[in-house]
């Protein structure tokens, strides 16, 4: 190939120095100038053969660098002009009408760099040649398309852009996000509920050491739900301070009504004054006429989302499905037999159906492999079982309550019958004059939408009130190395003497005076005594 | 007498009031689609057009198809179906004198390799032969030299029969097929593949197997830009840039790592599923600027972002295309991002509005049975929307317009 080029060594060498040039390889730049220098020292014979030697070592050095494309540009260039059409398979191309043109900042990921050509040659009139299945051949677009509008997309190889910072940037993402908010409302809007209903929550609660901890839970459960929602808190023993703090700091709509009676310590009394502290909020609503679905929301349950948009559904009554989660505390893991573990039904509870979809009859807990290992008083290490059907399964319409609401169905009492005569209301089935018309929700009952629990502290554990240490928590042991402030007389005479106590410890285990002096001590908190 | 004209006045007015807000709020679904041609998606083509069908030897059609059933499902299958649809529509005329537009059923993309591919290499004696078998048997081609005659040309450049486009430009479009109206998928404004006329068509997509991975409309738009397919052609395009003229490579390489995107080469099972829960689809060019992804983002409700310079979308006269997808130039890709979070929340929310309008995805669709306002239909109205004949149409006896020696050697030879 050398050999045949040799009489266009001249418009080789030029070619070469313009192509090196224009393509910014920075090795090529360095054999233009050596080409260059070479260029003029050639001519005589003895020098010829190096010279040509250096030249074939330059061009396979720039060809190392750039690739295939400088040869096909070599190409291009030598052989347009002389409108040559080679037949090699190798890389031939026709005239190029117009270089793409690429930006600067592009790089492929291939080793191959792209160019900033801007080379424009003369539109040849010959068409492109068709060389078999070529696609490295920059062939030109607009010379098929004689007599059409020069169309400014260009076919053959293109650069691909990339911003100098192809990372995102977080106005845009967060922009990006409401988008998809608006979306969502809107497709609530279309193929949600049409006319979401006002939810009314009851919530038996009083106050106790556990009761922070249930509150915000329900509380950041009740702020997600999208429907428009009262809070009805029924407290028992009066409402308190610092129940009414925590009600006030969650944004919702609250209703805090207050119940005469003290909550018991036993589970059995416990469970019959929430069910009287039920009916009562049931009878303010009625009173007031608040209108809406009713949701009985324990404090200490766990609700799902999907459970408020399923209760949507409910025309009169209906049923979900709960997950009963009886904590077994320490170590009162009842010890089950083989067949009992197959046996033993889900702990759910919630309406059974059959295969048309009609309630037929009521799952509940299997409480027997928990016989006589259950807690009997508030805050036992024990498991806590529910009994029978328990509330927090049920939905009512307020307007059943109404003592008149238009197309209220005859098989509800009237609440006024009910309770009156101190009887206990287990269920809201007692509110019904025939519990088959109760609906089953939750794709009938195999949706658990919530979770039923009951975890409490003793009652007499100790908490600082409202959650708020005051006053200030004071050093009981001091620590080896910490410099003792000058204090007052007081709390010196304290320190002296828990260091007593530690002394007195040390010297008797067994004396229980001296540690009931030092519980004594302690200022500011609620006296707790082992019985 | 005053006062109680006042007062009908006023009540008239309420009650119109009342009448439009509530129009105003159940039409909020949906808003009636009107393209360039105005309202016409929904316009009945029967009564409008008679369609004169070629009864052709089994070889151009019924053949080709029984040596390889897959022609019925692959993209190209729009010129199947037509001929199907045409078969027993009531469009169809059986007396050749009254009718407006003759069509050739000769199925040039049934040409399969063994991996499912069309060949296109006998596409154009395939053609050339069946118009040399309706020019000799019936006078109609002789008299118009086929400007009133219809052809589906479903291939990747539509008559230019080839699937590369240095290649296709470089034969241009079939010139028999000169005067003929061509139904192509393949549109690019200023291209010759591209001819003055033509009816631009949806590719085949299956409508069962879309249909069959619905999901429940209320599951919310979580993703927020979608796309599945490939970056980088490495079998066809090793050194890139030549593969959808870099644009996909950009898409790639700039957003990546962007948490907005979710964009990769993966074939998951649930991707119908997955562009139903995305707010945008990009439908970038590959090897040609259309493809079946602007179908299925249609159907599925997603505003296909449409990253093709000058391409020409299916029935765009009817389809205001503008308004329901996003056009994004190739050189515009290193700023997607911000384009698309740029664009108003009402007119995000407007574009899927139009976009769930049922017309909008029958439009789209080839199902079998033909239904009312889908694309069997859309293109009858297209040609419909064509007539009366203009003079050029007809050639006064003796005049010949059409070359039958053009075109490159190979073609000429009988198939």
């Amino acid at each position: 190939m050398m050999k045949s080029l040799l009489p266009q060594s001249q418009l080789r060498r030029s070619a070469a120095a313009a192509a090196a040039r224009s393509s910014g390889g920075g090795a090529a730049s360095g054999g233009a100038d050596g080409a260059g220098s070479d260029g003029g020292a050639g001519g005589r014979a003895p020098a010829a053969s190096t010279f040509w030697f250096l030249l074939h070592a330059l061009c396979c050095l720039v060809s190392l660098f750039l690739g295939f494309r400088f040869s096909r540009l070599l190409f291009v260039l030598l052989f347009s002009t002389t409108a040559l059409y080679s037949s090699t398979s190798s890389s031939s191309s026709s005239a190029v009408l117009r270089a793409t043109t690429t930006t600067t900042t592009t790089t492929t990921t291939t080793t191959t760099t792209t160019n900033t050509i801007t080379l424009s040659f003369a539109a040849t009139a010959n068409p492109p040649p068709s060389t078999s299945a070529n696609y490295t051949a920059l062939d030109s677009a607009a010379s098929g398309t004689s007599g059409h509008t020069q169309s400014h997309v260009v076919v053959g190889r293109h650069g691909i852009r990339i911003r100098p910072w192809p990372h995102p940037d977080p106005v845009e993402v967060m922009r990006a996000h409401r988008i998809m908010e608006r979306v969502q409302e809107e497709q609530r809007r279309w193929y949600g509920i049409k006319e979401p209903r006002q939810v009314l929550v009851v919530t038996p609660t009083y106050s106790r050491a556990f009761q922070a901890l249930h509150l915000t839970g329900l509380l950041h459960s009740l702020r997600n739900v999208p429907y428009p929602l009262t809070w009805i808190v029924v407290e028992a023993g009066g409402t308190t301070n610092a129940t009414a703090s925590l009600l006030a700091r969650s944004g919702l709509t609250i209703v805090h009504i207050p119940f005469p009676d003290r909550m018991p310590h036993d589970w059995a009394d416990r469970h019959a004054t929430e069910n009287r502290m039920r009916l009562h909020a049931l009878r303010v609503i009625r009173e007031r006429k608040m209108d809406g679905v009713i949701v009985f929301a324990d404090d200490s349950n766990v609700h799902s989302l999907e459970l408020f948009d399923e209760v949507q559904k409910v025309q009169w009554m209906g049923a979900v499905s709960v997950g009963i989660l009886a904590h077994t505390g320490t170590a009162g893991q009842p010890r089950l037999s083989e067949e009992d573990k197959q046996n033993m039904p889900l702990p759910v509870q919630g309406p059974a159906c059959n295969s048309s979809g009609q309630l037929v009859g009521w799952h509940t807990f299997n409480s027997l492999p928990f016989a006589g290992k259950t807690a009997t008083v508030v805050g036992e290490a024990a498991p806590v079982l529910p009994r029978g059907l328990e509330w927090a399964g049920f939905v009512l319409n307020s307007r059943m309550l109404w003592k008149e609401a238009e197309g209220k169905p005859d098989w509800v009492k009237d609440l006024d019958a009910v309770g009156e005569n101190g009887e206990e209301i287990e269920n809201p089935l007692t509110l019904l004059n025939d519990p088959s018309s109760v609906e089953p929700l939750g794709n009938c009952g195999r949706k658990v939408l919530l979770w039923w629990l009951r975890v409490e502290a003793r009652a007499d554990s100790k908490f600082p009130q409202g959650w708020v240490i005051q006053p200030p928590l004071e050093v009981v042991v001091p620590a080896k190395r910490t410099p003792w402030p000058e204090t007052t007389a007081v709390l010196s005479s304290e320190l002296l003497d828990t260091k007593q106590d530690q002394e007195d410890r040390r010297l008797s285990r067994t004396n229980r005076s001296s540690r009931s002096r030092s519980t004594t001590k302690r200022k500011g908190d609620v006296q707790g005594q082992e019985n | 007498m005053r006062w109680v004209l006042a007062i009908a006045i006023l009540v008239a007015a309420f009650f119109f009031l009342g009448a439009e807000a509530q129009d105003a709020r159940q039409g909020q679904q949906t808003e009636r689609i009107s393209g360039s041609a105005g309202d016409v998606l929904e316009d009945d083509p029967v009564g409008r057009l008679k369609v004169y069908v070629y009864d052709l030897p089994g070889k151009y059609n019924k053949k080709l198809l029984k040596k390889d059933p897959r022609c019925l499902n692959h993209m190209f299958a729009a010129e199947i179906f037509m001929h199907r649809f045409l078969l027993s529509s009531a469009v169809r005329t059986f007396n050749p004198e009254e009718a407006d537009w003759f069509y050739t059923p000769v199925y040039t993309t049934c040409d399969l390799t063994p991996s499912g591919l069309p060949l296109p290499f006998k596409s154009p004696r395939m053609m050339r032969s069946a118009i040399e078998l309706i020019a000799t048997n019936w006078p109609y081609w002789n008299r118009s030299e086929g400007a009133d005659h219809f052809f589906v040309t479903p291939h990747d450049f539509g008559a230019c029969f080839h699937y590369q486009e240095e290649k296709a430009i470089g034969r241009g479009i079939l010139p028999l097929l000169q005067r003929a109206t061509l139904v192509q998928t393949f549109g690019q404004k200023n291209h010759v593949c591209l001819k003055d006329g033509s009816i631009t068509i949806p590719p085949y997509a299956p409508p069962q197997k879309m249909q069959g991975h619905l999901i429940p409309p209320d599951t919310p738009r979580s993703i927020f830009i979608y796309f599945r397919g490939l970056f980088y052609d490495t079998s066809n395009d090793p050194e890139g840039g030549y593969y959808a003229r870099g644009a996909r490579a950009s898409v790639w390489e700039n957003f990546k790592n962007n948490p907005l995107f979710d964009i990769s080469t993966d074939h998951p099972p649930t991707y119908y599923e997955d562009m139903q829960r995305a707010v945008f689809c990009l439908c970038p060019l590959g090897w040609a600027p259309w493809s079946p992804r602007l179908v299925e983002a249609v159907v599925f409700g997603c505003i296909p972002v449409i990253i093709a310079d000058d391409i020409v979308l299916p029935f765009a006269d009817a389809i205001p295309w503008e308004e329901i997808g996003v056009f994004v130039a190739e050189d515009d890709v290193p700023k997607l991002d911000s384009i698309l979070t740029s664009i108003p929340t009402d007119v995000i929310l407007r574009k899927q509005r139009l976009l769930a309008n049922p017309s909008m995805k029958q439009a789209m669709l080839f199902p079998q049975p033909a239904h009312p306002g889908d694309a069997f239909h859309q293109i009858l109205n297209g040609l419909a929307r064509k007539l009366p004949h203009g003079d050029d149409v007809f050639l006064k006896p003796g005049v010949r317009a059409l070359n039958w020696t053009a075109g490159p050697a190979g073609d000429l030879k009988p198939w």
